[in-house]
């Protein structure tokens, strides 16, 4: 199972590489959605995926799934969520105030508007 | 008594919570921020005594038990980081009332700075690694917004380079955290230096190592990750690139420090002889900039990467003495990069230009101005009674014991390109005949010295006190080389 979730990890992160790579701003953002992606899965399959109860003291079960990562992921998905939300609409800002969304003609002169 | 870590972090949280209702009341916020700014001094200064009288302080946060819960950990180096940091950001605030201007001040200037000084402190004090995590990203958050405040174009381009590399970097720490936490099992700080000592340093935990050092490294600017900086830092005004400057890289650096001296210490051969090479890198692509660009600000911005490689160098050589340099070196930065933004800020603001072939001659109308710089100026490149000299002579002693006489020769030579590159703006903005400037308004030179001076007069001090200060300063040198002391404060029994 980890194997598998290695795999599937790996393909976003070169999914989300490649976005990040291309000229379109609106592409970019898609690639860190796909590589937070990536991370968060990361760290679940990190903690291991061993089976057992979800982490609820009332399954009264033998054995529970780690609850450490989960706490970790939901931390690290809300702070994604506030840092994609606030980067998208600055993207919204600079394309109504720069009128492109290519970065390439976002480079700027050296040193100047 | 032991909760007295937590005031530096708990006071600008509170106060930016306070400061958000107050946004359009501005002498109320002047008001209640540079009196909290003020009790978050005092309460550095009375962590840092009772750090060197008591020993390391720690506080388990809600009592749970040193592994389990979250601790936070005040040693020497991280209380007077913690220390500088609340004197600096006194100055940038007290400069920000003058120069910051109405319409960032109504639009939650003052809370976000705050929060901007929680993230730094936390950071600072933290003694686990993903909460280390979070005050990054609580940091990050504040100068992303500090960075596009003000909507100007240049700020709107720059802060998108920015936010997206800082995106990719916090990735990146969550996938390292992941991995060491599947090699470990824990998150603890002190409790991770230990299984990994118990372990030995497997080929694994070296992959993190570098890993950790490729996270660092981009919030650090060092070498081959240095390449977001200069644009970014351009584009904000004076007192929000003072603190960028000062500290925020400087964040990343303490993280190298942190983690090569309490964490990776087995394997030194390769991950401090990888972090040896790149600081001398670091401190060679800085020294290019500095000298090749004729703009105030790009001088000082790569004299802030000149500085981080120069810190590295000491901490990748990894004896008592060079550590000692490198905190040292690390608090004189902060102090005199603060200074030197704030100077520059003025000199443009009187000006209306950053490149220094359309000055000249401000002496003749500031005086005082001028003489501060030149002391600046001459303490960055660590001329004896100033600050920079101790540091530098002890990182540069201890390479030259441990046989890297390349490095330490770089380290040196590197001083003299960096006073060429200072005194390049001292001659050509204050010497030769005045020029005409155009104003739309007075500038408030005299108030807005203050803070700079203030600074720059702790920079001096500092040189002078060496003496005095070697105890306080080899005390958090001692706890960085004997990761013991570390690892016992916190997992006491």
């Amino acid at each position: 199972m980890e194997i598998l979730m290695a795999f599937l990890i790996g393909i976003l992160f070169m999914s989300a590489t490649y976005l990040m790579l291309s000229k379109s701003l609106l592409r970019i953002i898609v690639g860190t959605g796909l590589l937070s992606h990536g991370a968060h899965l990361l760290i679940l399959t990190m903690g291991g995926l061993k089976r057992g109860a979800a982490p609820l003291l009332g399954q009264h079960a033998e054995a529970y799934a780690d609850p450490l990562p989960q706490a970790l992921i939901l931390t690290a998905i809300v702070i994604s969520f506030g840092v994609t939300a606030f980067f998208l609409v600055l993207a919204y800002r600079a394309y109504q105030e720069l009128g492109t969304d290519n970065m390439d003609r976002m480079r700027g002169k050296e040193g100047n508007e | 008594m032991n909760s007295l870590i937590i005031l530096p972090i708990l006071i600008p949280l509170l106060t930016g919570i306070i400061l958000i209702f107050f946004s359009k009341n501005i002498p109320v916020q002047k008001l209640i921020s540079v009196i909290s700014s003020l009790l978050m001094v005092l309460s550095a200064l009375y962590l840092a005594v009772a750090v060197y009288q008591d020993g390391i302080q720690t506080m388990n946060l809600s009592n749970w038990e040193a592994p389990f819960g979250i601790t936070l950990v005040s040693d020497m180096l991280s209380a007077l980081l913690v220390l500088t940091t609340s004197v600096i950001a006194l100055a940038c605030l007290l400069y920000s009332f003058r120069s910051i201007g109405k319409e960032r001040e109504s639009f939650f200037y003052y809370p976000v700075f705050f929060f901007l000084v929680l993230g730094i402190n936390g950071a600072f004090t933290t003694g686990d690694i993903f909460n280390l995590f979070v005050f990054f990203e609580v940091m990050l958050m504040a100068s992303y917004v500090l960075l596009v405040l003000g909507g100007t174009k240049i700020q709107l381009r720059e802060t998108i380079k920015y936010i997206l590399v800082n995106v990719i970097s916090s990735a990146l720490f969550v996938i390292a955290v992941a991995y060491l936490y599947s090699v470990v099992g824990t998150l603890n700080m002190a409790h991770i230096s230990e299984r990994i000592s118990q372990i030995g340093q497997p080929g694994i935990v070296t992959v993190i190592a570098v890993f950790f050092l490729l996270v660092f490294g981009i919030k650090g600017a060092i070498f081959p990750l240095y390449f977001w900086l200069p644009g970014s830092y351009y584009a904000p005004p004076a007192p929000v690139m003072a603190m960028f400057g000062a500290l925020l890289t400087k964040v990343g650096v303490y993280s190298i420090t942190r983690t090569y001296t309490l964490f990776f210490y087995h394997d030194t051969g390769y991950t401090h002889g990888l972090l040896e090479i790149l600081s001398i890198f670091t401190i060679i692509v800085g020294v290019i900039g500095a000298i090749a660009y004729s703009d105030v600000k790009k001088i000082i911005i790569y004299n802030v990467i000149v500085a981080v490689g120069v810190i590295l160098f000491g901490v990748a050589t990894l004896t008592e003495e060079s550590l000692a340099g490198s905190v040292f070196y690390l608090i004189h930065d902060m102090i005199i990069k603060a200074a030197l933004f704030l100077l520059i800020g003025i000199i443009v603001k009187i000006t209306g230009t950053s490149s220094i072939k359309k000055m000249g001659g401000l002496i003749h109308q500031y005086p005082a101005l001028a003489w501060t710089f030149f002391i600046a100026a001459l303490a960055l490149a660590g001329i004896p009674p100033l600050s920079g000299f101790a540091g530098k002579v002890l990182i540069v002693r201890s390479g030259l014991e441990s046989g890297n006489y390349w490095g330490a020769g770089i380290v040196l030579l590197s001083s003299l390109f960096v006073l060429f590159s200072v005194m390049k703006i001292f001659i050509n903005v204050f010497w030769g005949s005045p020029r005409a400037y155009r104003q739309q308004e007075p500038v408030p030179a005299k108030w807005l010295l203050a803070a700079p001076a203030v600074l720059t007069a702790f920079a001096v001090l500092y040189g002078l006190g060496t003496e005095a200060l070697y105890p306080i300063i080899s005390l958090a040198a001692e706890t960085l080389s004997n990761p013991e002391i570390y690892i016992n404060a916190v997992l006491k029994e």
